[in-house]
């Protein structure tokens, strides 16, 4: 029961409300009912947002190093190295994200248009 | 900043709620989204699916997820179950954003409709700023905000759908750069404690590690591992304090 299982228009969308929707809207809504009861320092609900956390690292590591589309057209160093300076710049202004953004983005499209000449 | 002669109502909470998309959270993420529009022409989700998507979902890491899941022809329980586990971060999000924004009057129904807004950038949007808000009012602000967030983006994939395949290269790969870094920076800006940002560290380090070992499930391992490493380091540092605080006789008192 894979994306293409199915030939009918309906397929996609309910793939995507099962796999997509459902699956984030509970969380929402056990958020909601679990409410204030859970303590915000227990120890279990460190180690569900420790590995929440992991989880999204690992898809913003990977969105980097081994990027889909254009992006992966672009050196891995620069990638890497814009990141991480941008990143830094982030962290030394204050933990302002407007910033770490805009210098690695800067970073990236003066180094891009450098490497291609 | 100009204030209402007379008490405000629900509804000009509302409206300040959707005027919050003229800020640069707001800004930032309908980059973003310009990024995903590219992403799922490139991976030939369609128009209708990416809109659908983006209306349901409403988690930019729960639906890159989903797109590399479908197209990498997971079987349906996989995919549920990676973009499941990827999305557990929501329900601490939600839990810590309810109490600020409910009053005792207010309903679990409406709490459970307006959740569905929740995101990373509502949620970091909405602890900044709730404070202003008079409490019997908060709701409407937030579903003000989450709404109008949610529906202009919708409105960016869907009309972008046909511009970013016409993109030249260099805006189209900066614009897939723009996600990675708008997403570590917010949530290292946005954490309450110190376990998010060992999560963070680990994570980016594990992840191209079990890529090499085990590329269909690098993600579900290194959340897993990751987390836990995290977690683990996490305790052991709390312990260390403890300990510390408990030497120099301070109050037993620990600050996270």
């Amino acid at each position: 029961m894979n994306w293409n299982s199915l030939d009918a228009w309906w397929w996609p969308f309910l793939y995507i409300g099962i796999a997509g929707w459902i699956a984030t809207d509970m969380w929402r809504w056990l958020g909601v009912l679990v409410g204030n009861r859970l303590r915000d320092d227990s120890a279990f609900l460190i180690w569900v947002r420790s590995v929440a956390t992991a989880l999204v690292a690992a898809v913003i590591a990977k969105l980097i190093i081994y990027p889909n589309g254009e992006l992966a057209n672009f050196p891995l160093w620069l990638r890497i190295g814009s990141a991480v300076i941008g990143f830094a710049v982030f962290l030394v202004a204050g933990k302002r994200p407007w910033v770490g953004i805009g210098t690695a983005i800067i970073l990236i499209v003066v180094g891009r248009v450098l490497t291609t000449g | 900043m100009q204030s209402p002669a007379k008490p405000a109502g629900g509804s000009y909470w509302f409206f300040r709620g959707m005027r919050g998309i003229v800020s640069l959270p707001a800004f930032i993420l309908f980059c973003s989204f310009v990024g995903f529009t590219g992403f799922a022409v490139e991976s030939g989700i369609t128009r209708a699916e990416a809109v659908f998507m983006t209306g349901s979902v409403w988690a930019l890491p729960a639906m890159v997820l989903l797109v590399t899941s479908a197209l990498g022809s997971a079987a349906l329980p996989a995919a549920f179950l990676t973009v499941t586990l990827s999305s557990i971060r929501l329900m601490p999000m939600v839990a810590a954003l309810i109490p600020e924004i409910r009053t005792r009057k207010t309903r679990t129904i409406a709490l459970l409709a307006v959740s569905h807004f929740i995101a990373v950038t509502s949620w970091v949007f909405t602890m900044e700023r709730i404070a202003k808000v008079p409490p019997e009012h908060r709701v409407k602000f937030f579903a003000g905000f989450g709404m109008t967030l949610t529906s202009c983006n919708m409105m960016i994939v869907g009309f972008g759908y046909n511009l970013v395949g016409a993109l030249p290269p260099l805006a189209a790969g900066t614009l897939f750069f723009l996600t990675p870094i708008y997403f570590i920076t917010s949530i290292w800006a946005s954490a309450r404690d110190m376990s998010v940002y060992i999560a963070m560290i680990v994570g980016v380090v594990l992840a191209p590690v079990f890529h090499q070992v085990a590329p269909e499930f690098d993600i579900l391992y290194t959340g897993i591992v990751g987390g836990t490493i995290a977690f683990g380091i996490e305790r052991l540092i709390r312990v260390r304090q403890a300990n510390a605080s408990a030497r120099t006789d301070e109050p037993g008192r620990v600050e996270p």
